[in-house]
Formats: C-alpha cells, structure tokens, sequence
C-alpha cells in the first residue's frame, strides 16, 4: 500500500472519528444547558456498552440500519440520493409476512429464501417507480422518492387494514396472520441475537464485490462521477440510473426482515422503528459508502441506542440519543467537505511542486 | 394585455378557437378564469350530486385551518429555493416550531407562542443555511439532518421541560405533550352578514347562512363560500394569507427581491454586478425558517390547543410538494395548497361527499386533456386523459374511500402533475448546487 493510500485512509477515518466526538461535545453542551451531568451521562453509556445485554441489543438495531446503509451507499455511488428506503422496506415488508404465510408447505431454507426474494423484488419493484419517473419523465429521484415513501405508508396501512389484520387470541397487537415456523429466521443466541446479523454482513460483502470489484461497479462509479465521460465511453447513464435504483430498493427490502421473519412473524403496523430508512442516510454517511464504514457506523448507532436504555435510571431523556445521532450527520458532513477541500489543496500543492521541480531540473526557470 | 398588428399578423387568420383565446390572456386574466370556471363546475357537481358539503361554508373554514399550515411551509419552501437553496428540512423547522409555539404560547400566551414558534424555525433556517452556505454541504442532506435532529430535539426538550407540568383546565404535559396553553388567537366573525358561527338550517338562519340553504344553484355556493371566509376567522390566518401577496411583491416587485431571484438562477452574474450573494441566502433562509416555523405555530396554537408529537405529519414534505405543483410562484402555491386542503377538509367532514369531489377531480382532469389535444401535447394529453377515466371509474364504483387512502392523494396528484409536465415546470436554474464566490467561470 503506498504512502498516499494511507494517508488518504487515515484522513477518513480521523475526519470521521472527529465528527463524532465533535456530535459528544454538542450534545454534552446541550446535556449542561438543560441541567444534566454530560460525564454522569456518558459514563452510564459507556458501562451499559460493557454488558453483554446490551451488545447484543446494539447488534439487532445495527442489523436493518446495515441494510439500510448500503442501499443508500448503492444509490450515492450512483449520485442518486433514495430518501424512499422507508417506503420500500414498508411494502417488502407487508407483501413478504403475506406471501410467507401461504407457502408454508415449503422446507425451512427454502421457505426463508422465497420470503427473501419475494422481499426484494417488492423493494426493487417500488423503487422502480421513482427509476422510472426520473428516466422517462426527467422527475428528481429526492421529490419522487419523498411522494413515494407517504404513498407506500398509506397504501401498506390500507392493504393492511382491509384486507390483512389479524388479531392472535385476546392479544393487543394487531398483526397480519402469522408466518408459519418453516418461515423463521433462526436465533443465533435465543431471544436475543436474530441470523439476520449474518445475512447483513454477507449482503455488505456482496456491497463490495459488487461496487468496488467488479466490471458492472466500476461503470456505476464512473457514471455516478462524471456521466457525461462515462457516456463517451459506452456507459449508459440511465441504465446506470435504473440499475442502481433497483438494486438500491431491493437491499432495502431486507430492512424489514428482522421485525417480519426473525421477531414478530408477522407484519405488524407498530413493529417498525420510525425513520429507520432515514437512519440508514445517516450510516452511509458517516461510513462514506465503504462496506467496512458501513457496517461500524450501524453499530456505533446500535450502540448508542442500546446503551441509551440505561439513561432512564438516571432520569435523562434518552431521546438524547437522537440529537446524538442528528449532529452526528451534521458534522460528518461538514468535516467531510472540510477534509475533502484540504486533501485536493494539498494535492494541488504537490503536483504543483513536483512540476517546478521537473523543471528547475531541466534547467528552466519560471 | 391588448394586441398589436404584429401580433395579429404573425397569428394567421383570425381562429376562434379556445385554445388562441386562452394563450392570448395575460396571466392574470387566466387565474380569473381559472377560479370561475372551478367555481362554476363546483356548483354544478353540488347541484348534480347533492353532497352539499362540497361548497358549504363549514367545508372553507376547515379547508382555511388545514391549508395555512401547508402554506406556510410552501413560502418556506419558495423563500428558499429562490435564493438558490434547496430546502428538504422545512419538516424539521415546522417540527422545531410546532414545540416553540406550545412552549411559548403554555407559559406566556398565544401570541408569544407564534413568536417562539418563529423564532424555533429560524433556528432550523440558520442551521441549514450555515451548513449549505458557509461549509457547502449538500443541500438535500442538510436538510435532511435538520429533519433528523429537529424530531430527536424536540423529544428531548419535551422530557426535560413538560414532563409533569401543569397547564390549563388542569392538562398535564408528557414526552409528547406540552401542557395546554391559556388564551386562542382571536378569531373574527361577521356576525350581522354571516349569522352566528354555530347556527344550523334547521333552527331559523339569517343573513349568508339564509342564503347558503336555500341551496340555490351558484347563489347559494357563493353564500357557504363568502360565509366560510368571514366567519371565525382567526387573525393568524389572516396573517398568514397577508404573507403570499407580500411574498409576491417583495420578490417580483422590489430591488432585493430582483437581487435574490438572481441569486436562485445566476449567482456569479449577480456577484459580478455587486448583489452580496451569500448575505442574501442567509437572509433568505432566516425567513424561510420563520415562515416553517410559523407553520408549526399555526398547528400548535390555531388548530389545536397544544403542543403533540409528530403533529406536523409530514406537512413540510407537502407544502414543498404544493410548491413544486405551484411552480414555484406564490399564485401557485395557492392554488396547491388549497387543492390539498380542501381535499383533506372534505373528507375529514363528510366522508360521503368524496364520490363527488372524485368526479369534480375527473372533470377538471379532462378538461386539462381536450385543452392539451388541442394544443397537441399528446404525452400530456394521454396521461390526464387516463387519469380522468381512472377517476371516472372510481366515481361510478366507490362509495366510501378508506381514509388511509385518501390521505395519500396529494402525493399522488403531486406524482401525476410531475410526471406530465415536468417539462413546463421551471424551477430557479441554480437551486441546489454548490456555490463559493468566486469559485465558478
């Protein structure tokens, strides 16, 4: 690896690194302003992230925002931005408890590898709508994807509410029928860590072979860079542009998995956690796109969500947590954007040196 | 606008078609026309079908309360995206003032309440547009942080300051609850022209209201209409509809409007020429995050009593979308806001009268179809074409829509109005992109 590589890699992650505590500053001003120990509170984060409890509760939040980072990161490497993994995840979710429930004669594997397909063909499939609108009717991906995401929570609450509810004994929980045992994603530890952590660690390694290492990647890259380049070269950027899309919507299927077929067995319209497709912009973000970003971004959010449980005993708002996670957004893009204008200077000033000094060794003076 | 000989000469020989007496209007005229024509098919499809809550003046008032905050969050949108910068956040900033209107307004009184709800926007502004202007991030993602940190924010200071407090008529706050406020805004009626607020056909009415029940053809829609506008109306509204006209004129009719038009479409040009560019989206954007802030004092304070979690219910997402159907002009945004709105009061009052809103949808739709056969936009004309029948069909085939289908309408128009005529939309040329002085040549 040569010595710009790394300087490169170790500017990231410093920059990265830096977002982050910059976020724990903020907060911990905001914790002083309204009157709580910033130090007590951290402290109580950082013993509860010691109980294995708790870990394994990071790694089940991380899990779908792991999903959700790379169908983001898939559309960024595109320079599409899809707001509307919430609203694809939503439909897969919904159609996959549906159709789970009616192919029960199936075996196990096979039983949770249609439901998984049958999951990301639905995300695939609504985010087609908003590939299509962009690539025949010139309609921006960001609007399209934000119309989308309401349409896709009113239609799954209507289908669901007419159609699907099903009300398991003298239960309160409103769900979908339930999704026979063959359907289950198995435990991993018992009640408390889900398969789905595997599945997501496989789908961000298939994230990197696809993007990074392969030829279809590298003319997403290209395209998403510079299409205007990449079209003189044979690339069509609205294949790009649909291909992405769909690929995007159909990782984003997955989000929803965890809840549907590894936890409730069942689509319940309660189950979900808001904004977790928003979370998932969030995590490709502070990851900068890259699998291994990615995948400790979902878990630091994991983290810091679980630990939070534990601020109720010191009476403070875990809410915290979400300013937490905000300013960390802010500030990874700013310090992003900050560390990326000072890496071209340098840059810059060193091609700049390098051609004085070519010169001055030809013996030409400026 | 009169013609002139040119004008008639380059036209060819005089066609008395529908089409050339539209295009010849100024546009002032075709808002007029547009209005009539609305009105006087609305009347029609009440005399038709009988669901008189169609033009009832129950049905504006409702349509007032829900479209002002849509309105808001619409200038918001324009404020923004005018001056160059596009604004994905305005839910966030709503949020931010929904919770400084229900803080304000529980400790010091409504009034107070819109200030802070104001002042809790502009926060949300000023951050977006330090980030945006100052460190050039990406607009979408900005605002989209704001909209993250906006909800966790709010839920925070919910827990730490209405937890267990006390407010009027003994309400007690929560995590998602602020604790209800004291006064109301106060609204004005015209009791003497509109009768009493309260009244109904069955006890003897007088006035508009006597005129509204007779349920006379256009008289009486114009009545239920005219009543709806001077009856409890709340001062806020009236303040907040005093916003679009003056939106207007201060961007299309004043030297700092002209300089921050410039900004949105050419920001270098307008730098060349001396316009502080950078001042002026920071401006900008203080006001369109007040103006998202007020819209969330507006649902905090007119529409309710208090301060609710998620309140706003994406209502920032619409009032951008109300300005993207309203292509990015205040007249627009009007008519997006009250298109969705009005949608929305029908069918929070009467669920039945939604048949016939359907076929009025459809009307209107084909008009738009034979004007663009006639003018021979034939992808326009296909797409509304297909929709009026679709509507059609759902009129002649559904009684009672489900609510959580309803409640997806405006996005679907606003998907419809994109895909056909994305074309014709115009929005400023350089909103969204990055821009540094002297950066660009």
């Amino acid at each position: 690896m040569d010595r710009q590589k790394l300087q490169r890699i170790g500017v990231t992650a410093a920059s990265s690194v830096a977002a982050v505590l910059f976020a724990l500053v903020i907060c911990g001003i905001i914790l002083l302003l309204t009157g709580r120990s910033p130090s007590h509170v951290y402290q109580t984060m950082w013993d509860a992230a010691g109980e294995r409890r708790i870990q394994y509760d990071a790694i089940q939040r991380a899990t779908p925002l792991m999903f959700a980072g790379c169908a983001v990161a898939l559309g960024f490497k595109m320079n599409l931005f899809n707001i509307g993994v919430e609203g694809q995840y939503r439909i897969a979710a919904l159609v996959t408890a549906i159709v789970g429930t009616r192919i029960g004669f199936l075996p196990a594997p096979l039983h949770v590898a249609v439901e998984l397909a049958v999951a990301c063909v639905c995300g695939a499939a609504w985010a087609g709508i908003a590939a299509f609108l962009k690539v025949r009717r010139g309609v921006n991906e960001v609007i399209a994807t934000i119309m989308l995401n309401a349409i896709a929570i009113s239609l799954a609450a209507w289908l669901f509410n007419t159609y699907f509810r099903y009300t398991q004994g003298n239960s309160q929980n409103v769900t979908t029928r339930p999704i026979p045992r063959s359907g289950w994603m198995p435990d991993i530890v018992k009640d408390q860590l889900n398969g789905f952590f595997i599945v997501a660690l496989l789908v961000v390694f298939a994230y990197w072979i696809v993007v990074f290492k392969s030829r279809f990647g590298f003319r997403l890259r290209a395209s998403g860079h510079n299409d205007v380049a990449a079209k003189t070269s044979g690339i069509s950027s609205k294949r790009m542009i649909v291909t992405a899309l769909l690929l995007s919507g159909a990782v984003a299927g997955f989000i929803g998995m965890q809840q549907t077929l590894g936890d409730s067995h069942a689509y319940s319209s309660q189950g979900f956690v808001d904004g977790i497709g928003f979370l998932g912009i969030a995590v490709a973000l502070l990851g900068r796109n890259h699998p291994i970003g990615i995948v400790l971004s979902a878990l630091l959010f994991g983290l810091l969500a679980a630990s939070a449980t534990k601020l109720g005993l010191i009476k403070v708002p875990q809410e915290i947590v979400q300013i937490i996670e905000g300013v960390i957004v802010l500030s990874v893009v700013i310090v992003n954007e900050a560390s990326g204008r000072w890496v071209d200077k340098r840059t810059q000033q060193r091609a700049a040196h390098a051609v004085e000094h070519h010169l001055t060794q030809l013996g030409v003076t400026a | 606008m009169s013609l002139t000989q040119a004008d008639v000469d380059l036209a060819g020989p005089p066609r008395r078609s529908a089409a050339l007496l539209w295009s010849s209007r100024s546009s002032r005229q075709r808002i007029l026309i547009s209005a009539a024509l609305t009105f006087l098919l609305l009347s029609v499809v009440r005399e038709k079908t009988g669901a008189y809550d169609l033009t009832s003046s129950g049905t504006v008032t409702a349509t007032l309360h829900l479209a002002l905050p849509i309105l808001f969050a619409g200038l918001s949108g324009l404020w923004a995206e005018r001056v160059g910068i596009v604004n994905i956040g305005i839910e966030g900033m709503m949020i931010l003032g929904t919770w400084g209107g229900g803080f304000g307004a529980w400790k010091y009184g409504p009034w107070v309440g819109l200030l802070f709800a104001m002042i809790g926007g502009m926060i949300g502004g000023m951050v977006h547009a330090l980030a945006t202007v100052r460190f050039n991030v990406d607009h979408v993602i900005s605002g989209f942080s704001i909209n993250l940190l906006a909800a966790g924010a709010v839920r925070y200071l919910s827990a730490v300051y209405f937890v267990g407090k006390k407010g009027a008529h003994g309400g007690v706050g929560s995590v998602s609850l602020s604790p209800p406020q004291k006064g109301t805004i106060p609204e004005i009626t015209l009791r003497f022209i509109t009768d009493r607020a309260n009244a109904s056909c069955l006890t003897k009415p007088s006035g508009l209201f006597w005129v509204e029940c007779r349920r006379w053809f256009v008289v009486s829609d114009a009545a239920g209409i005219a009543r709806g506008f001077l009856s409890q109306m709340s001062l806020a509204t009236i303040l907040g509809l005093g916003l679009v006209p003056i939106t207007a004129w201060i961007m299309w009719r004043t030297r700092f409007g002209l300089r921050l038009r410039s900004s949105g479409e050419a920001p270098s040009a307008a730098e060349s020429l001396g316009v502080k560019v950078l001042r002026l989206r920071y401006i900008a954007m203080a006001v369109s995050g007040a103006m998202a802030g007020l819209g969330g004092g507006y649902l905090a304070i007119v529409t309710n009593t208090q301060y609710k979690e998620g309140m706003t219910a994406n209502r920032g997402y619409i009032g951008l979308a109300t300005m993207i159907f309203g292509n990015w002009r205040p007249t627009g945004l009007l008519g997006g806001a009250a298109l969705f709105s009005y949608s929305d009061a029908l069918r929070l009052r009467n669920n039945k009268s939604i048949p016939a809103l359907l076929l009025f949808v459809g009307l209107i739709l084909l008009l738009f179809s034979v004007s663009a056969i006639m003018r021979q936009r034939w992808v326009t004309a296909y797409f509304t074409g297909g929709a009026a029948l679709l509507f059609f069909v759902l009129y002649a085939t559904v009684h009672r829509l489900s609510d959580d289908l309803t409640s997806a309408a405006p996005y679907i128009i606003t998907l419809i109005v994109l895909a056909s005529a994305s074309q014709r939309l115009r929005p400023p040329a350089f909103s969204g992109r990055p821009y540094r002085p002297g950066d660009s040549h």
